[in-house]
């Protein structure tokens, strides 16, 4: 899907930097949620879990759906509770469908050959963008724009939507850095992540750990999907494959398994499309985005906060 | 040098000079100075912790030292800075070979196969960089069939003929260690590098294993140890080296550092010392950390 | 156990339906936006929605009543034999293999060599068409895509998720020189084999260093780049448009198969025109560049090369420690998969008579890879069961018309094909995760030649 070209202000090129600046930090909001589930995945499973993707855009659809029957029953909804309802449901959903995928189609084979469950995570990311496409069509699903005010600061436009998106991202974020480094479940969560075997000799209740990492991980997706829907105003089936891609990036670049590292990168992957489109070149703002991600990684192969790997002889 | 004089005529065919190796802050070898005499057994001992297995990386090729020179000098006359070499090269061109403190075998490929993937640079060569192999030369037949023999050689030495068709993995502790060793020499090396070999095996398999390395050193290969057994390093080394915190506090004949009291005192005499050898864990966990 | 008492079996039968009415209860929470509900567009372009609730009872039931059989018969059912076999002792592993099994290879190479002639015989001239083409051709560039991905992945243990970039290489190396220069396919296959290989080593060079998981995700950018300059590099591709007219191949110079040429193929044999003995044609020579891929495998495991790349996969650590230097190592095996990957790719190109960046979109290299690991890494048997399975079963839904009879004239099988190929990966990967050949054959042996184990060999790191 193709962002809006943005005018191009003559003169000013500080305000149009600013301005890119600013939709670049929207962008990598969305993708920095999205990171944080694979980076959290896998920090903890030590696996790729390609149906992130795909969970982004369940999280979107689910928004659009509860949006269509909120609307169609309420029509004088206020904006910020239907809003909300949005998150929410699309969070329990997305969550739902998490937890049930990790049990069904992850769990079985942990500790297994390391490549299968690889395998089934790409299986599911096509079962379920396809799912999507013979439930609700291959057609793109536009909605309405929900939020449209726009604010002006001299040349520089800053949309609600904008500023909601990055809001909501740093408060899930606080909230989420709380959950990892304050809590008893964040602790189990990080002992799980050193050391399974570990964990569970010690009392934590790896299994159920491993379930609520899912369920967190798929909740900010579907907040990222639904900040997505609200952004761009359309859903498609295959919404899941390139910001689902793009966040992968990000967790990489960032340095995968760093929660730190996946906003990061996000933010990072955001800057460099919004930045690339804008004085580059927009159809080439995807190779920016992965030839920068293999340039960082061949000098620094373990990404940007990741910890370095130590060779173990 | 405090090295007995018997060895002084022998000439040396690893020399470590001043080697230091840091790790962030940790100082885990400080300037060690050691050599290695052609055709003898040299053990490399210490208390835990006391930078054997760094010493080993160095010489091997797995870290780049901080500092300091390990000259390799072959029976050609040739000269090598190990150092300066890439970790492949170690092997392929200086003749120093390895095994693992925790073996590293291949353990989906068959004992044979093992051995066979040892000779991969002559045979390399034998099949023309698989180029001529792959159009059926007779050359790389006749390299591919010596390959075999060659391991069934060693398969013999190491008592492995019996298991030789089977997956490596499937091997008893005792058997993956000297299949290890066997693999180390089928790369032809003139020293040999273990790192503690008798780990883990029982007072049967760490005799056979004595019998293996003087056999292996009575056909011209030297070797290098790193060994924790002491009825290991006394029976079978001709010189040993003892560190102590990255630093050399004894070096020469197996009596000679026996009777040493620098030697008794670090590690000998401990034994009974409650308190240092809590204290010795501690480095232990501290410095392992970044050396292993 | 010894005692199974009424009471056990009531139990068991309590927990399945416990079981599954919990499932009910998640499915109808998992359906009940996206089955229950259904989004459309209204004649007015507007997105409105109306309700499905007798499919997503479908759901509900389904999944209520198959978690209540599984638990409540299936798995008892197997635990009770597993008991039994465990009991009586006998391994399951037997030597006798049956006539078919140990001539499995001959009988598949001469079925595939009669098999256009087959196809003729069975269903003519016209009806073979599809046969050949979309059955027969379509499974062996698949076939032959997996074996050489299978060097990458299987052997050196290199996990490769942009394969689809050297495919992509080998069709446009043929469409471009072919429309520029009117180099003919046989002068352009291997080329745009030697070109992909490349490629290879230019991609492979900077990123070999990184392992595993981060090797995967550079190769997948590579392959989406060389994917997205394919599409906005216009001026000499044509972008999404793509390139058509390609020139098809010939009987190596001697008989064409343009319908217009006087040396044309049917022509000179007198033969009723039919497009039919193109893709026999064809079929032959995707047959033999399989057989090309196959022999080179098959040899190569037996050179050093060849055991270089298992032990790399195996442990790279002990691989340097014996001098082996992996970086060459790796990149002769990146070469030489993605070499296969640029011969079917120029195969690709001659067969479609156009290429366009869509057909080396991500998925592509997705069904590459799960065909390898479906099919047993390093085992081209399996690899080449995995094709037929995966890739002639999807084929197959295709023609399924008679499912219009059940399903109502609405149903198109083809929406589902890419549905079931997802969930046919994560069902075989739950029931088989070495895949369907788990076991290593040795690449030489002393007395006699035992296959190792899946258990034993490892899936590399890098």
């Amino acid at each position: 899907m193709m962002r809006p070209i943005k005018d191009r202000i003559r003169g000013n090129y500080m305000e149009y930097f600013i301005q890119q600046l600013i939709n670049g930090l929207t962008l990598g909001s969305i993708y920095g949620l999205v990171a944080i589930g694979y980076t959290m995945v896998y920090g903890i499973i030590g696996m790729i879990n390609f149906a992130h993707g795909d969970i982004f855009m369940l999280g979107g659809f689910a928004a659009l759906i509860i949006f269509l029957i909120l609307t169609s029953f309420f029509a004088g909804i206020p904006i910020a509770l239907l809003l909300l309802l949005m998150l929410l449901v699309g969070m329990l959903m997305t969550g739902l469908w998490n937890w049930t995928i990790e049990r069904v189609a992850y769990r079985p084979l942990r500790g297994s050959f390391r490549l299968a469950p690889l395998i089934t995570a790409i299986g599911m990311s096509i079962a379920l963008s396809n799912f999507i496409q013979v439930t609700q069509g291959p057609r793109n699903k536009p909605i309405p724009p929900l939020v449209t005010d726009t604010y002006h600061l001299g040349a520089i436009t800053i949309s609600l939507k904008q500023i909601l998106i990055v809001v909501i991202t740093s408060i899930l974020l606080f909230a989420f850095w709380y959950i990892v480094n304050k809590t008893p479940l964040g602790r189990a969560q990080r002992a799980t992540e050193q050391d399974r075997k570990m964990a569970a000799l010690l009392g934590v209740d790896v299994d159920k750990t491993i379930s609520i990492t899912f369920i967190m991980g798929a909740a900010l997706a579907a907040v990222a999907g639904a900040m997505y829907l609200m952004y761009y105003g359309v859903a498609s089936f295959n919404d899941g494959f390139i910001p689902g891609v793009k966040a992968f990036t990000a967790a990489v670049l960032g340095g995968i398994g760093s929660l730190p590292g996946a906003v990061l990168g996000g933010l990072l992957i955001g800057l460099i499309e919004s930045l690339w489109s804008a004085y580059f070149s927009i159809a080439y703002k995807d190779v920016a985005t992965f030839a920068i991600l293999a340039i960082v990684l061949i000098f620094k192969p373990t990404g940007i906060l990741g910890r370095p790997e130590v060779e173990k002889v | 040098m405090t090295t007995g004089t018997t060895t002084m005529t022998k000439d040396s065919i690893l020399k470590v000079e001043r080697l230091s190796m840091k790790f962030g802050g940790l100082m885990a070898i400080n300037d060690l100075s050691f050599e290695a005499k052609r055709g003898e057994i040299t053990a490399l001992i210490g208390p835990n912790g006391a930078g054997k297995t760094t010493v080993f990386n160095c010489i091997t090729g797995f870290y780049k030292p901080t500092m300091g020179m390990i000259t390799l000098s072959r029976d050609n006359g040739k000269e090598f800075l190990l150092e300066r070499l890439r970790d492949f090269e170690i092997n392929k061109v200086a003749g120093v070979s390895r095994t693992f403190q925790n073996i590293r075998l291949f353990s989906g490929l068959t004992v044979l196969e093992n051995l066979l993937v040892a000779q991969h640079n002559v045979l390399m060569k034998a099949s023309g960089f698989t180029i001529l192999g792959l159009l059926g030369l007779p050359t790389y037949k006749n390299a591919a069939k010596a390959a075999i023999e060659k391991a069934q050689y060693w398969l013999e030495m190491a008592d492995l003929v019996d298991r030789a068709d089977d997956p490596a993995g499937d091997l008893s502790y005792g058997a993956q260690r000297r299949l290890e060793i066997a693999r180390a020499m089928c790369t032809g090396p003139e020293l040999l590098c273990l790192d503690e070999p008798a780990a883990g095996l029982n007072p049967k398999e760490s005799l056979t294993l004595n019998t293996l390395l003087r056999a292996i050193r009575d056909q011209g290969t030297s070797l290098l140890l790193i060994e924790h057994d002491m009825s290991v390093v006394m029976e079978i080394s001709d010189h040993v080296v003892v560190l102590e915190y990255g630093q050399k506090i004894s070096d020469g004949t197996p009596d000679h550092v026996k009777n040493d009291p620098k030697v008794i005192a670090a590690y000998l005499g401990v034994e009974d010392d409650e308190v240092e050898e809590i204290e010795e864990k501690l480095d232990k966990g501290i410095i392992e950390e970044g050396t292993v | 156990m010894a005692y199974t008492t009424e009471n056990n079996q009531s139990g068991l039968m309590a927990k399945a339906v416990k079981e599954g009415i919990f499932a009910g209860l998640i499915a109808f929470g998992m359906f009940l936006l996206f089955v229950g509900i259904e989004t459309y567009q209204d004649i007015n372009n507007q997105l409105v929605w109306r309700t499905r609730w007798g499919l997503l009872a479908v759901f509900v039931a389904v999944a209520a009543i198959g978690r209540f059989v599984t638990v409540g018969f299936i798995k008892p059912h197997l635990d009770s034999r597993k008991l039994a076999k465990a009991k009586s002792g006998v391994l399951e592993i037997s030597d006798e293999k049956g006539f078919f099994r140990t001539h499995f290879l001959k009988i598949a190479l001469v079925f595939l060599l009669c098999y256009p002639f087959l196809a003729m015989l069975i269903f003519g001239r016209q009806g073979s068409l599809k046969y050949v083409d979309n059955f027969g051709i379509q499974i062996l560039i698949y076939v032959m895509l997996a074996w050489g991905l299978n060097i990458v992945v299987g052997l050196a243990g290199l996990l490769d998720l942009g394969y689809v970039a050297f495919y992509a290489v080998g069709a446009y190396s043929y469409a471009l020189l072919s429309a520029h220069f009117g180099f003919s396919f046989w002068l352009l296959l291997p080329m745009a084999g030697i070109l992909a290989g490349l490629w290879g080593i230019i991609l492979g060079f900077p990123v070999l260093r990184l392992r595993g998981d981060y090797l995967a995700i550079v190769t997948l950018a590579f392959g989406e780049i060389i994917r997205l300059v394919l599409i906005n590099w216009t001026d000499v591709t044509r972008g999404t448009f793509g390139i058509s007219g390609i020139e098809k191949a010939t009987f190596f110079g001697i008989w064409s198969f343009d319908a217009g040429a006087p040396n044309n193929f049917a022509k000179v044999w007198g033969l009723p025109t039919s497009s039919v003995y193109y893709k026999m044609f064809l079929f032959y020579i995707i047959l033999a560049l399989c057989m090309l891929t196959a022999y080179v495998t098959i040899r190569l495991r037996r050179m050093p090369i060849g055991r270089a790349w298992e032990a790399l996969r195996e442990d790279e650590i002990a691989c340097r420690s014996l001098g082996i230097n992996t970086v060459t190592t790796k990149l002769t095996a990146f070469a030489t998969g993605a070499m296969f990957g640029g011969f079917a790719g120029s195969f690709f190109a001659a067969r479609q008579g156009f290429v366009s960046p869509e057909s080396f979109v991500f998925l592509e290299s997705a069904v590459i890879l799960a065909i390898v690991v479906l099919g047993g890494m390093g085992s081209l048997t399996g690899i080449a069961i995995a094709a037929v399975v995966m890739v002639g079963g999807t084929e197959l839904l295709r023609e399924m018309e008679f499912l219009k009879h059940v399903f109502g004239p609405d149903f198109t099988p083809e929406l589902y094909r890419m549905l079931l190929f997802g969930l046919a990966m994560i069902i075989v990967m739950l029931f088989k995760p070495r895949g369907f050949v788990g076991t290593r054959e040795p690449t030489a042996f002393l007395k006699e030649r035992k296959a190792v184990s899946g258990s034993f060999t490892k899936e590399g790191h890098g």
